[in-house]
């Protein structure tokens, strides 16, 4: 996957209101891009659940934690909806998984690997990890350890 | 700015609710009184000779009334009664509105009034809140889960496992991350 250093590829994903979100969205903040494998899927729900817990101490380092899947984004908004998340999720539909294979995270299995990206305001990824697995859950201790690396 | 790094789980201090035998093998949950799970473990739990703390880890998107439930568990601890209202809230997990925590603060005979006053109180809320944020940086992702023996056993606990740690010696208060081998609830 990307590693720390990299800046990060242009890419293009689709907000929830069908705007684009590009590299030039990263720009000027510090973003926390989570990726996930599927909406709906009970790690994912367990993850995203977990995140929203913790999302104003990421907003409090000036940080914005995004979620992306390849799901489309009417999935994703359903998602969100039914879990009461505020986490803004972006599709990586069509062409599905460009972006994820951008970032190095494309699973073989057509979705993307579980793996955190966080990139600073210059565009250059500052820390990513990836799961040992698609069904371990990276523990929100890790984003903040990113954070303040 | 709240410290949300990794970080150990914390040993055991004087804020701690803990109950079982001083000499037993010490375990600590992280859990939420609106997840089935940590019901079914508190059940294996109090079957086991383990001296035992309960650490609240509520995700409100997850469970909606975890946060209320501790709270009250709080509340109820503040008159000197947290493990019994722990054990009706785990009791009775259908019913964990406001009139039915009223309804166990009557039944443990507290000052309601005081019950409902202290259960918003901030200091309160902070009480859990520690609870909560000490588990994430222990990378605790799930409820419930144990901490024991210098390990952290996520998601449903087997009787089986229960009974090593019963065993164990439980004391050892040094960290070591998520083990590999975690079972989830799934």
């Amino acid at each position: 996957m990307i590693e720390p250093g990299t800046p990060a590829p242009e890419f293009t994903l689709a907000r929830g209101d069908g705007e684009k979100f590009t590299r030039a969205d990263l720009e000027g903040k510090t973003t926390v891009l989570v990726f996930y494998p599927f909406a709906f899927s009970p790690v994912c729900t367990d993850q995203l659940n977990l995140y929203q817990e913790v999302l104003e101490d990421v907003a409090a380092r000036g940080a914005t934690l995004y979620g992306v899947s390849c799901d489309a984004t009417w999935s994703q908004t359903a998602f969100r909806e039914q879990l009461g998340v505020s986490i803004e999720q972006l599709s990586d539909f069509e062409p599905k998984g460009e972006t994820c294979r951008a970032f190095g995270v494309y699973h073989p299995g057509g979705f993307p690997q579980r793996a955190l990206v966080i990139v600073d305001p210059d565009g250059l990824v500052k820390w990513s990890y990836e799961a040992a697995s698609p069904g371990d859950l990276p523990g929100a201790n890790l984003i903040f350890d990113g954070l303040a690396t | 700015m709240t410290e949300l790094s990794s970080a150990p789980v914390p040993p055991l201090g004087p804020e701690d609710h803990v109950r079982g035998p001083a000499d037993a093998a010490v375990v600590i949950e992280y859990a939420d009184f609106e997840c089935p799970y940590c019901a079914l473990l508190s059940v294996r739990l109090a079957a086991r000779a383990l001296r035992r703390a309960f650490r609240h880890f509520p995700v409100r998107s997850s469970h909606p009334r975890a946060w209320p439930a501790a709270c009250a568990a709080e509340a109820a601890g503040r008159q000197g009664r947290f493990w019994e209202m722990h054990d009706l809230l785990f009791a009775d997990q259908g019913r964990l509105e406001d009139p039915h925590l009223w309804q166990r603060a009557r039944e443990l005979d507290l000052d309601l009034e005081r019950f409902d006053s202290d259960r918003h109180d901030e200091q309160v809320v902070a009480r859990v809140r520690r609870d909560f944020e000490s588990g994430i940086r222990a990378g605790v992702v799930t409820t419930p889960t144990l901490w024991a023996a210098g390990a952290l056993y996520p998601g449903k606990i087997e009787v089986g496992t229960l009974e090593q740690l019963e065993r164990g010696p439980g004391r050892d208060t040094r960290y070591h991350p998520l083990r590999s081998d975690k079972k989830r609830n799934e």
